[in-house]
């Protein structure tokens, strides 16, 4: 009686359509918008000349990566020992993982700005790559969940047993078992990393560093029509990555 | 034989959040109850000023507000896409623009909607024409109203994302069985329906609360910190914008911490009464 999508459920979702549709569709237009009644590609040309655009966007690609690179040295490895030798700290894991949901970005800043205000530290945060601290326990709770969700599935405890008893050490049995086998968790949570470190604001904006997001800002204030470009490239890049998201995963469930 | 490298990296992991992420919250607990006189709890009492106490109230009518929209919005949109006749195509578009639009947030965000519905955008001179002045009628992009709608652009996708599971898991026999006992489409969703889904209704509110309680690029693009709040006001601190205490900062940060908190608690409560349902079932 119900199983079909009946007018109700079309209304839903053409109001949704036109809700989500409209400031995306408007900001294109916009962007494209040269004053009066002329349209062009003013707006795009005049980013395409700003060296502070790349230097900003370079910024944040190396921040993000540098991110990235912070997850996997610090976290990857202590969740596969954690889960193999000490299941015991996973409470603990899970309390450290929830953390940054309890502490709003803002306030993690003002702490992180109190905590190293001495003389001895101020050299800390002259540089940029100061935000990946932030940005790493930004990332951790999603990061967490995806590897969590990747090593539940794995029988870890055999499979260093099988790798052991075939004459494999731990480094092997982790780089030739474990982490093959983690390959979509990692790519997904990857992906994702990229994308928040890319588009994150209050750490940059508030400890004064020209990242990419804080770029859109300024540049908001004199020329509207670019930072509308932007934020319309933005949602599309954004929207390829979680593309590339979906379609690894759905990859890795045809193949089971 | 447990290698101690094993323990070197978990050790490194743990070591590494305490230092930086449980030593700065703890520091801002300390300053927010001192000062270069010794412990004071002056600057928590500051917090009944009228500007920090407006600042929580707009924060909580925001979160309250764009939490409400997103979990009705969302649960009609989840529950319209995946009715079993809705088209594979809708349903696919529909999962894959939530995952995108759940995380577009912040700056770019904000300037999408100051081009459609800022006081000069597309749409605002589109009606302007057609002779609907919203301006006029007293909305404001750059209200507690505006920011509403700003934020209804990534809550209501999250909700979508989130309670899609809980809506794929109402049986059909359910609905079967209740049909088959006379009951009409709207006793089944009063007595069946939303009783079953509630608890991961609440839980996804919960979580909308959070993620607008501690939202701050898009009000900072939006407002440049002009409304009140708790978030831009500690960031105007921070940068020296207001000629406040440090410490206001900081005691606008534990109150910020308590309030989240607070949600987590209920979160976890209710998902631990939502889980002795289903064992008991």
């Amino acid at each position: 009686m119900s199983n079909r999508l009946g007018l109700g459920g079309w209304v839903i979702l053409g109001l949704a359509f036109a809700f989500f549709a409209l400031p995306l569709g408007m900001s294109a237009a916009f962007s494209f918008w040269e004053g009066g009644d002329r349209y062009g590609f003013a707006a795009y040309r005049w980013l395409a000349a700003s060296p502070a655009l790349g230097e900003a966007l370079w910024l944040s690609v190396r921040l993000a990566l540098a991110t990235v690179a912070a997850l996997v040295v610090l976290l990857v490895p202590a969740m596969i020992f954690m889960n193999l030798y000490a299941p015991k700290l996973r409470p603990l894991f899970e309390f450290i993982a929830a953390l940054p949901f309890v502490i709003p970005a803002i306030a993690l800043v003002a702490g992180l700005t109190e905590l190293f205000s001495g003389e001895q530290w101020g050299w800390l945060k002259e540089t940029p790559f100061f935000l990946v601290i932030p940005y790493f326990f930004l990332a951790l709770p999603y990061v967490y969940r995806a590897l969590d969700v990747g090593l539940q599935a794995l029988d870890l405890t055999t499979l260093t047993e099988a790798g052991q008893s075939l004459g494999a050490d731990m480094g092997q049995i982790i780089g030739l078992v474990v982490l093959p086998s983690l390959r979509s968790a990692l790519v997904g949570s990857t992906l994702l990393t990229l994308a928040v470190v890319i588009g994150e604001f209050t750490f940059a904006n508030v400890l004064l560093f020209r990242t990419y997001a804080v770029f859109i800002n300024q540049i908001g204030q004199h020329e509207a029509t670019a930072a509308a470009a932007l934020s319309f490239a933005s949602f599309i890049a954004t929207w390829v990555a979680m593309l590339i998201v979906l379609v690894a995963g759905s990859r890795k469930q045809g193949g089971r | 034989m447990k290698a101690p490298v094993a323990w070197l990296f978990i050790g490194a992991f743990v070591g590494v959040s305490a230092i930086f992420l449980v030593a700065p919250t703890v520091m801002l607990a300390i300053q927010a109850i001192s000062d270069d006189e010794g412990w004071t709890l002056e600057y928590l009492l500051d917090l009944q000023q009228y500007r920090y106490w407006v600042a929580f109230v707009h924060s909580m009518q925001l979160s309250v507000a764009s939490a409400t929209v997103g979990v009705v919005a969302g649960a009609l949109i989840a529950f319209a896409v995946l009715k079993p006749g809705t088209p594979r195509w809708l349903n696919q578009a529909v999962t894959s623009f939530s995952a995108v639009a759940a995380n577009f947030a912040g700056v770019p965000l904000a300037f999408a909607f100051v081009a459609t519905i800022g006081s000069l955008g597309l749409l605002t001179n589109l009606l302007k024409t057609i002779g609907i002045d919203l301006y006029g009628m007293g909305f404001s992009l750059f209200s507690i109203t505006g920011l509403t709608v700003v934020y209804s652009y990534f809550q209501i996708p999250l909700m979508v994302i989130v309670i899609t599971p809980a809506i794929q898991a109402l049986r059909p026999s359910w609905r079967e069985a209740a049909e088959n006992l006379g009951a009409s489409g709207l006793e089944y969703w009063r007595h069946v329906g939303l009783p079953v889904l509630a608890p991961s209704l609440l839980a996804g509110w919960i979580l909308l609360f959070g993620s607008a309680f501690s939202a701050y690029a898009t009000a900072y693009a939006l407002t440049s910190g002009n409304i009140g709040l708790v978030t831009t006001e500690i960031a105007n601190v921070l940068s020296g914008n207001v000629a406040s205490e440090p410490q206001i900062g900081a005691a606008l940060s534990v109150g910020m911490i308590v309030v989240m908190v607070v949600v987590l608690a209920l979160s976890t409560w209710l998902t631990r009464r939502a889980s002795r349902w289903v064992k008991q079932a």
